[in-house]
């Protein structure tokens, strides 16, 4: 057998169904996303001993220059067949801040230019929209206040599936342009969070449609995966000494550590000793309060903050979350809206990254680790920053400086900046 | 008829209350336990309402109504 169709064996082969995480229950791989018996979360069963046997670094390395180059640990059985570019983004030496924060080897992954909506939410819907129309839908649909309603909308455009946004009745009419513009049929439900919460779970439950993070979740909480994955190989091949992840649902945060786990299950890399360690906003914390407490379950919240994309006060896989940092023995830190703002204008500031508030968070979370001394200064640590600034600009119109004003004369002009320098 | 699984967050004021036989009543639903954990101060319940839509609907907000936290199993789905 040649090492073609070795490869298009393992691709049928990879994937034995989806199972439990509570009970360990084993379903078939099709859309559903809770344990009929102990309605625990389905996640997706691989079948590792056939990806053993045909994964490699080299394998990895000739595949395309995008997520797709790890198909094989991917929840689809055939080629991918939208979202072709998404993921393999920039993994940034950060000397500049890394000098401010007195980390020798600080690293950015930044997805603030990830294909083709600015966000990671382009890396797990692409993958929910290729498994989406393997498993037969015509239909897309999600609910969401910003970046997953942006990149659903596009992916649905490019696949050319109709596509359902849910949103908040009162949400601001800027904040879903960035969905709009891709033409979905985009639902505003009156009523307050816990309402529309609801109704989007019930129609998910009624309507024949790929609901991304609900019926697809299994498959699309997959694609985060793909952050460490990247993240090791942009390493050259060594899991870092520390991530910090911001935690919103807990889903992200769960899935690089399981990608860390699954290159060292398979043999792409020899150990993980990486600490995990969950950022979060101080007026929505739950997981980061949980971890303090040192309590194993998550109260909910109620969110006050700016960085709104992970503004989640009943976070699905919080409890997984807390699980991954406890098991890597990381840590999981909050920090306040005027600490968020500041974090943003410092990497900017010194790397020239514009991060939304969610990377605003974890750049402040950095920095108080490194200050705390949990983050050593010699170790290597990689932030995740996951969407662009230019979609959460009103959070720091306040906080930039103001442009000199100047009236079109020589004399106006050096007056007003008083520079020394001048060619003469 | 719908199916729809829930999550009640009981404050401990509600603990001691039989809300879970009272919407059975109240309402045309059904109501099937699957996993529950009540200690001291703090409780909960996943359980699967089977019924109408209009009437899970109608036990859902009196449920809210009672002063207990309702929630799809999903939790918050809105990212
Ligand atoms: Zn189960």
């Amino acid at each position: 057998m040649n090492k073609k169709s070795a490869a298009s064996d393992t691709l049928k082969q990879k994937i034995k169904g989806l199972k439990c995480r509570e009970c360990g229950k084993l379903y078939p791989a099709v859309a559903m996303h809770v344990c009929e018996f102990c309605f625990g979360p389905l996640e997706v069963d691989y079948n590792y001993d056939e990806i053993k046997k045909i994964i490699s670094r080299e394998r990895i390395e000739s595949g395309p220059k995008s997520l797709w180059r790890y198909a094989d640990l991917l929840p689809v059985e055939g080629p991918p067949t939208v979202g072709l570019y998404a993921g393999f983004t920039p993994l940034i030496e950060a000397k500049n801040l890394g000098a401010e924060l007195g980390l020798k080897k600080l690293y950015i992954k930044n997805d603030t230019v990830n294909h083709p909506t600015l966000s990671f939410k382009d890396r797990v819907v692409a993958i929910a929209i290729t498994r989406a129309k393997e498993l037969g839908f015509t239909a897309v649909a999600c609910a969401s206040t910003g970046n997953l309603a942006n990149s659903v909308a596009a992916h649905a455009a490019e696949a050319r599936l109709q596509c359902y946004v849910f949103i908040p009745g009162d949400l601001e009419a800027g904040k879903i342009l960035g969905s709009l513009i891709y033409a979905p049929t985009v639902v505003a439900v009156n009523g307050n969070y816990d309402d529309v919460n609801r109704l989007c779970s019930e129609v998910a439950g009624e309507y024949n449609w790929a609901f991304v993070n609900i019926n697809i979740r299994p498959y699309y909480a997959e694609g985060s995966k793909t952050l460490a994955f990247e993240t090791v190989e942009q390493l050259g091949w060594k899991a870092p000494d520390h991530v910090v992840v911001p935690v919103a649902s807990g889903s992200l945060l769960t899935k690089i550590w399981k990608g860390f786990n699954e290159f060292r299950m398979l043999g792409l890399i020899d150990s993980v000793t990486t600490k995990v360690n969950g950022a979060q906003a101080e007026g929505c914390s739950p997981v980061a309060s949980a971890f303090k407490e040192g309590r194993d379950f998550i109260k909910p919240v109620k969110p006050k903050t700016i960085a709104k994309s992970i503004a989640i006060g009943n976070p699905a896989d919080g409890y997984y979350a807390l699980k991954a940092v406890r098991e890597s023995k990381g840590s999981i830190d909050a920090v306040t809206d005027g600490e968020t703002i500041e974090g943003i204008k410092l990497l900017a500031r010194t790397e020239g990254i514009f991060a939304e508030t969610a990377g605003g968070v974890t750049i402040a979370v950095l920095k108080k680790l490194a200050m705390k001394g949990l983050i050593p200064p010699d170790e290597t640590v990689v932030a995740y920053i996951t969407g662009n600034g230019l979609k959460t600009q009103e959070a720091v119109i306040n906080a930039v400086g103001d442009v000199v004003r100047i009236d079109p004369s020589m004399d106006s002009f050096e007056k007003s900046l008083n520079i020394k320098e001048k060619n003469n | 008829m719908s199916h729809f699984r829930i999550r009640i967050g009981f404050p401990e004021d509600k603990i001691t209350e039989p809300i879970i036989y009272q919407i059975g009543h109240e309402f045309k639903v059904v109501t099937n336990i699957r996993k529950a954990d009540v200690r001291e101060k703090t409780g909960w319940v996943e359980l699967e309402l089977i019924g109408d839509s209009g009437e899970i609907e109608k036990a859902i907000e009196s449920l809210r109504a009672k002063g207990v936290k309702v929630e799809p199993i999903e939790r918050n789905i809105i990212e």
